[in-house]
């Protein structure tokens, strides 16, 4: 018991009480919204893998589509995406990254730039379908490319690169301006300061927004049909100019198909899938981890 | 060493009535060393607000010059301008800066090898977050110095800055591990690095307690006997501490900062001449 000073802010007991409930149902209901989350997943992943783990084996990864369900495999889906994920990102890091550079450390702010960044965040959200239509018009017939590993790679470079610009002039811009004013008053021009301050302390910021980025790209369908991906591989691309199919473009196939088995190699098909996504995002996780140590932010 | 103050108020008289060629005046100063920098008819906009208007200002060679005045007269804004720090921020100059005799906003002046002459510390610590030695070894790299000479300099600068002693066994430890006030004598120390002839300080110690600022403050005391410094401070007791020569600004009716008075630091705190300096001074204002 409190005595001396008057309290004049003391809630009626039932006042009180309503203030608890409040306070108590919204931690419920966003305990229910995670459980919801984490629920949804662990049977996505349980149901794909009762399914597909039987099928799963070397042989699997080691053989081509076939018409029968047992000996189809998907080595020719998962060289293709491995090939198709490399210059995706070949092309749309550097490319994602230098723009975020020069939008946010270089160019003034003034209507010309404010209607690019507004361009790129509506971009982010445009379907992939679209994206798919331009890839088909631009490297398909205008370069000539035809339905080959670069022209699927540069459409999806090109789907991703508003994901990338974005996560990386977040990074940026997370980096304190006293960074930069250190660096350009001990007489380094801005390049150098972007290059050997700025730059280091937002790649882990920057890291993984290509990491989401890249992840959004792996399970893309649409565009790479538009441009002409074949659903049945039955070689294995050897060089960027080659035809190709990816994972989810094989496990779309075998899904479709009504005869019993393909539903089985098309939930194996989906742990590959989960595997190499987890495993690119393992690499990002462990190179942001060392950056982030060796840089010491 | 610095008697002219005489001369100084004759030149401030002149330089404070608008449109007057303040060019003249500074270069009529003689003085037996010369000046540093010479700062002439100089306003600094931020888009249109005038933020600085009309500052004529010598600063003698060696020493310490304090700014003085009641936050936004523009001081910082003063200090920006003379390593050309101001157009950074979108700011713009009119007038003259004679750094050593040359007008360092003369067309084809290099603004990125002007700052690598003319040293900046900050109101915060702003190390790098990298390791101690990398904090120094940085300016030196882009600045051209050759690597087998980074480790001495390194070494020389964390001396001449008094933070050898506390850092010597750690130059490869995160300097964001350091107390601020010795991340802030390791931005002094990485200013010194890369052989500055002037050192901007825009309120070096206002972010540092009372014990690091003394640390500070005795440093650029020792610094002064080689070096030009301009610093700026809100902290009279600070200007009057370490600094040979005061200005102080004010601002006026449109918020623009103007100087009132400049002289011998002594002279300024005893017997300032304007009315206004001695109500600043007072604690009357500001």
């Amino acid at each position: 018991m409190i005595v001396g000073v008057p309290f004049r802010g003391l809630p009626t007991p039932q006042k009180k009480q309503i203030r608890k409930a409040t306070d108590h149902g919204f931690v419920g209901l966003g305990m229910l919204a995670t459980a919801f989350g984490v629920f949804a997943v662990g049977v996505l992943l349980f149901d794909v893998a009762t399914d597909g783990v039987g099928v799963l084996n070397w042989d699997f990864l080691n053989s081509f589509p076939s018409r029968t369900a047992e000996e189809a495999g998907v080595k020719p889906a998962l060289l293709g995406t491995l090939w198709v994920m490399a210059f995706t990102a070949l092309f749309a890091v550097p490319v994602g990254i230098g723009a975020a550079i020069y939008l946010e450390e270089f160019a003034g702010k003034n209507l010309f730039t404010k209607i690019i960044e507004i361009n790129i965040n509506n971009l982010a959200g445009v379907p992939s379908v679209v994206y798919g239509l331009l890839g088909l018009a631009l490297f398909y017939y205008w370069f000539n490319l035809g339905p080959s590993i670069v022209t699927g790679a540069l459409t999806l470079g090109l789907l991703i690169l508003p994901i990338i610009i974005v996560a990386a002039r977040e990074g940026l811009r997370s980096v304190p301006p006293s960074i930069r004013e250190a660096a350009i008053a001990l007489g380094s021009t801005k390049w150098q300061a972007v290059r050997f301050q700025v730059l280091p302390v937002a790649m882990p910021t920057v890291l993984t927004g290509v990491i989401l980025a890249l992840a959004r790209a792996i399970g893309e369908t649409a565009p790479l049909i538009v441009i002409g991906a074949f659903t049945s591989v039955f070689f294995v691309p050897t060089s960027p100019t080659d035809a190709f199919t990816v994972l989810p473009i094989q496990i779309y196939s075998w899904i479709s198909r009504p005869l019993a088995g393909f539903q089985e190699n098309a939930a194996a098909g989906m742990i590959v899938l989960l595997v190499v996504l987890l495993s690119m995002s393992s690499v990002a996780v462990a190179l942001r981890h060392m950056l982030a140590k060796r840089r010491m932010w | 060493m610095i008697n002219q103050i005489g001369n100084f108020r004759d030149a401030l008289k002149l330089s404070n009535t608008r449109g007057g060629d303040s060019n003249h005046v500074a270069s009529t100063l003689d003085r037996p060393d010369g000046y540093a920098l010479e700062i002439q008819a100089l306003n600094a906009f931020y888009g249109d607000f005038l933020a600085v208007r009309d500052i004529t200002l010598p600063v003698s060679r060696k020493g310490v010059t304090a700014v003085i005045g009641p936050s936004g007269c523009g001081k910082s804004t003063l200090v920006r301008c003379l390593n050309r720090m101001h157009e950074l921020a979108g700011g713009r100059v009119e007038g003259h800066v004679l750094f050593e005799g040359q007008d360092i906003y003369a067309r084809g002046v290099d603004a990125v090898e002007l700052r690598s002459r003319i040293g900046m510390v900050f109101q915060k610590p702003n190390p790098f977050p990298k390791s101690i030695f990398e904090n120094l070894a940085f300016g030196l790299r882009i600045n051209g110095y050759p690597r087998r000479e980074l480790a001495d300099i390194v070494e020389r600068s964390l001396r001449r800055a008094a933070l050898w002693d506390e850092v010597k066994d750690r130059l490869n430890k995160n300097a964001l591990a350091l107390s601020g006030g010795q991340q802030q004598r390791l931005c002094i120390a990485r200013a010194l690095a890369v052989e500055p002839e002037l050192i901007l300080m825009d309120e070096p110690c206002s972010a540092l307690d009372p014990m690091a600022t003394l640390a500070i403050e005795d440093l650029i005391r020792s610094l002064a006997e080689e070096y030009t410094i301009v610093i700026v401070t809100h902290n009279m007791q600070q200007a009057a501490r370490v600094s040979d020569e005061t200005v102080f600004l004010t601002m006026g009716e449109d918020r623009a900062g103007f100087m009132v008075e400049h002289g011998q630091t002594q002279q300024i705190f005893t017997n300032p001449a304007d009315k206004r300096t001695e109500d600043y001074i007072t604690g009357r204002f500001g």
